[in-house]
């Protein structure tokens, strides 16, 4: 399978289909994969792939640095590929520019991450080279929502007491926001100062305010790669709050951000069909 | 605080400049009295509330939320309070896996000719703050350290 890489990616730097390739590079077995940047085809050999690989990738394919680089091809997961459905849709990537090397995956991390306990994109499905096959994937793919759901079981009065324990923490880092492949904004709202709209002092104020705007621009867009919970120093579970507006927009929409290239987004189109039974 | 130490509570009513506005304007040129605890902001359309207003009330002191616009095919620009429906929607999701007091945010449609919808709506919402109290949960949450 890591062969197939090296060879498939040699032969597109080789013959100058693309530039650079976006891949995963490892210092030591058994540590956290990287980002690395091959450009000459004798360095394919460093590209790896295993189940440390937990990177999103794509979240470089929008940054100017990197197309500067020229055409890129980039290895996926079936996660992953999930954001380039978006980041089309979105009118961020040009899909035709891109080479993309889907790397079939049954799980990352040991013991597998949340995210992959409910996989149901252990192949990628757009991929322009699909490479490996995924032996036994074990997933139960109904269990998206568990978490959420058990943390729901809470009180409200004992959610924001565990949120305002939890983002006690956050000292506004926003490593969150960096590694997120769909927070590509030239400027954010956060550091908007004409008006201030979010406090951007690391007080419980400004965390809520941070965390609540974060995760709603997100809102029937996140894809759930979870890299903002892994990126995240301070160890806050951002993925419930990720959970919970897919959840409200699978609920009430049906609609899974990532999945089906062919419908319309939920944010920025509507129906006067939808349903609602709070508004008066 | 009013005089006799009972707590008034701080409402604010975002409110949709073509229909909302215009109601409240008509519950006041009909001398329909209502509790003086709102505050409204007046906004061009309910498209245009940007749910990080509704987080800024709260951060400010509100005790109540209340957004409102037109109903459904009434909009001035066509489908802003379709937008803006949607995204209430998702939003709700939000706000209560983070623990807010869904009770404190409410939304309506109120026309601009239902100055009596308004009046009983800013006169229940009054009432149902003044039993829930001063929202004291994310009082603690602004409170610097």
């Amino acid at each position: 399978m890591l062969n197939q890489l090296h060879e498939t990616c040699r032969k597109l730097l080789e013959d100058g289909t693309v530039q650079v390739v976006i891949g995963y590079g490892q210092s030591s077995p058994d540590t956290p994969a990287y980002p690395i940047f091959v450009t000459r085809p004798e360095d394919v050999q460093q590209l790896v792939w295993n189940n440390q690989c937990f990177g999103n990738l794509t979240t470089y394919l929008t940054r100017k640095e990197v197309r500067a680089m020229g055409k890129p091809a980039i290895v996926v997961k079936g996660c992953d590929e999930k954001t380039l459905v978006v980041l089309e849709k979105e009118s961020q990537i040009d899909r035709s520019q891109i080479v993309v090397i889907g790397m079939a995956c049954s799980a990352v991390g040991n013991p597998p991450l949340a995210k992959c306990q409910a996989c149901e994109v252990h192949m990628p499905r757009f991929a322009d080279a699909t490479i490996g096959q995924v032996e036994n994937p074990a997933s139960e793919t109904d269990g998206r929502y568990a978490d959420l759901e058990a943390f729901l079981q809470k009180t409200p009065a004992d959610r924001m007491a565990y949120w305002m324990n939890e983002l006690d923490r956050c000292v506004k880092c926003y490593a969150c926001r960096q590694v997120c492949p769909l927070c590509y904004c030239e400027t954010c709202i956060v550091d908007k100062n004409r008006p201030q709209r979010i406090d951007t002092s690391p007080t419980l104020k400004g965390n809520y305010a941070w965390h609540i705007t974060r995760a709603f621009h997100l809102a029937a867009r996140c894809v759930g790669c979870d890299e903002c919970t892994r990126a995240c120093p301070a160890g806050i579970d951002l993925r419930l709050l990720n959970l919970s507006v897919a959840k409200a927009a699978e609920t009430d929409f049906g609609f899974r951000a990532g999945m089906d290239p062919e419908v319309e987004p939920v944010v920025g189109s509507y129906s006067e069909q939808d349903k609602e039974g709070f508004i008066r | 605080m009013s005089d006799n130490n009972e707590f008034e509570p701080k409402i604010i009513a975002y409110v949709c400049n073509w229909c909302t506005y215009l109601g409240a304007d008509l519950a006041g040129t009909n001398r329909l009295e209502y509790p003086t605890n709102v505050r409204i902001i007046r906004l061009p359309c309910t498209g245009r509330i940007d749910f990080n207003l509704i987080v800024k009330a709260f951060e400010m002191g509100a005790d109540t939320v209340l957004v409102s616009g037109c109903h459904p095919g009434d909009c001035h620009y066509t489908s802003g309070n379709y937008h803006a429906r949607r995204r209430w929607m998702l939003f709700r999701g939000l706000l209560d896996t983070m623990g807010i007091d869904m009770e404190r945010i409410h939304f309506t449609w109120i026309s601009a000719a239902e100055g009596a919808k308004f009046q009983k709506v800013i006169t229940e919402i009054t009432e149902k703050t003044k039993q829930l109290g001063p929202y004291e949960a994310y009082r603690k949450v602004c409170k610097v350290s």
